[in-house]
């Protein structure tokens, strides 16, 4: 059989590929913030049970028996967070990322992620500059903000503060067609697949970008958790939506160190229960927070989306100059 | 068994859903950032030619369906059954009427046709894009309908109505694209 060396994405597209990575740095260079470059290689790794990372070893010159293992980062933003707490300022990182099996039309192993921190910019604050990049870059009409809770209110009859995790199961199975019958997920799993089997497509139906925000304090991630105006727990988080596809995602950033070594091992006990091995937790990153990292929203955003979004391509490998599987 | 894990569907991939052979249409990767991960997939279902949706967690496995295309060549029919013959072999194959469906209009002798066989019985009979057939019926003349759309309806050997031009009488052989049911144009007899 012949052999397909040719690139996935056509020439046309990777001139625009280029064009659009040249755009951003502008936007970037007219706001005063700095590019930086972080390590790909790192000892440690993100703990999120559903997240994992490419191995690879290190072996010192002639020491074959002393293998040291690395990590390929998943996003820059252990790094990032370290420059922060030591002052850099804004920052933002145009950073080539790796997640261990994850292959299909809207992702790829291996892709590029725009990263970048605003200190003293509140999440609401970040929003409105991602809206600006989007408008100037995608050229996008001005996107609209719905709350995680209003979303599921609106299309689901469902509210996620007070709803039982049968309700939440029971709206899951009645709304989506064809689940596997012995389904056993959380109440956070069966959120997630209302989002992404029923709530994306209303999203795309709006045409215009749509910033989720306001999300159920379990999903907190790296977000800090706060107190909503009704009093209920939600973590200072967003989602970003562009036709169809889920785009970026940003914090209002967590600073508490012990929160987040807590967070770490509530992810790896997680891991355990799953059969997964467990990962080590990055000290450099909880050393810098206890040390002090400034109050500051933090987003990623998927470049090879947003090139997709813009020359209107299907899948992602036809915006990478070769796809993971020719790679 | 054989079974496919969910890392390996694809478009065309034959595999088996509530115990009737299925072929994949499309598969999608569905996983939110930090989230879980599910293929949401578009299937076919060979014996009802029905489309279903179904989501599966990734990793999961499901099994394989023995289902095989082969070409055969269209001999005859008894009134039940409609026999092919393998050209190399000379072996027989019988579909029933369920098999031949809509395909039951584009059947003539010695043309190929693409036969799905499920464990070995044919589950679906698909025709060449084009074949060449006869008017066996149709107005006379360049009179026919003037009212909108132009052309006239024709009878052919199977028994397919087809849409041609007025200029076409009984007896022409025509070529006609399967696919849509439309009339090409005049075949070289």
């Amino acid at each position: 059989m012949a052999i397909n060396w040719q690139p996935s994405a056509d020439i046309e597209t990777l001139i625009w590929r280029a064009q659009l990575l040249t755009d951003v740095r502008h936007f970037f260079a007219e706001r005063d913030i700095l590019e930086v470059e972080t390590p790909i290689l790192s000892q440690s790794a993100p703990t999120a049970p559903y997240l994992d990372s490419f191995t690879a070893d290190y072996i010192p010159i002639g020491e074959a028996s002393s293998r040291q293992a690395y990590y390929l980062q998943t996003s820059p933003e252990f790094a990032m967070k370290r420059l922060l707490a030591d002052g850099s300022g804004p920052i933002y990182q145009l950073a080539r990322v790796f997640r261990n099996g994850e292959t299909g039309g809207h992702h790829s192993p291996e892709f590029t992620m725009l990263e970048w921190y605003r200190p003293g910019l509140s999440v609401n604050e970040l929003i409105v500059e991602v809206d600006d990049f989007l408008q100037q870059i995608l050229h996008t009409p001005p996107a609209i903000k719905r709350r995680y809770q209003q979303l599921f209110q609106q299309y689901l009859l469902i509210d996620i503060f007070t709803s039982s995790d049968e309700e939440i199961e029971h709206c899951a199975i009645e709304q989506i067609t064809g689940l596997p019958a012995d389904l056993q997920i959380d109440r956070d799993g069966w959120l997630e697949l209302l989002m992404t089997h029923v709530i994306e497509f209303e999203l795309e139906k709006l045409n215009v970008p749509v910033f989720v925000y306001d999300y159920p304090a379990s999903q907190a991630q790296l977000a800090k958790v706060v107190k909503d105006n009704n009093g209920n727990a939600i973590s200072a988080r967003f989602e970003l939506y562009v036709g169809g596809l889920e785009l970026a995602n940003g914090y209002d950033e967590l600073l508490d160190a012990n929160e987040l070594q807590q967070r770490f091992e509530k992810d790896n006990q997680q891991r355990r229960s799953q059969g997964k091995s467990e990962m080590p937790i990055d000290e450099n990153l909880l050393a810098a927070m206890d040390y002090g990292l400034p109050e500051c929203s933090g987003v990623a955003l998927g470049i090879d989306r947003l090139i997709m979004l813009a020359m209107n391509k299907q899948t992602i490998q036809a915006v990478l100059s070769f796809g993971f599987e020719q790679s | 068994m054989a079974n496919y894990s969910t890392s390996e569907f694809k478009s065309g991939l034959k595999f088996m859903q509530d115990g009737d052979p299925c072929s994949i249409i499309e598969n999608e990767l569905v996983k939110p950032g930090k989230g879980q991960a599910f293929n949401r997939v578009k299937f076919r279902n060979l014996k009802t030619g029905r489309v279903n949706e179904r989501t599966f967690k990734s990793g999961d496995r499901v099994e394989s369906a023995d289902v095989m295309e082969v070409e055969l060549e269209y001999s005859y029919t008894d009134g039940e059954f409609w026999y092919f013959m393998d050209p190399t072999t000379f072996e027989q194959h019988a579909a029933d009427a369920s098999a031949i469906a809509d395909c039951k209009n584009w059947l003539k002798e010695q043309y190929i046709y693409t036969i799905t066989q499920w464990n070995g019985t044919p589950l679906l009979v698909t025709a060449p894009n084009f074949v060449n057939l006869t008017v066996t019926d149709t107005d006379p003349g360049l009179k026919g309908d003037t009212s909108g759309g132009g052309g006239k309806p024709a009878t052919l050997e199977t028994g397919a109505v087809v849409r041609v031009p007025l200029f076409i009488s009984i007896g022409e052989l025509l070529r006609v694209d399967t696919r849509s049911g439309e009339y090409v144009e005049r075949a070289k007899s």
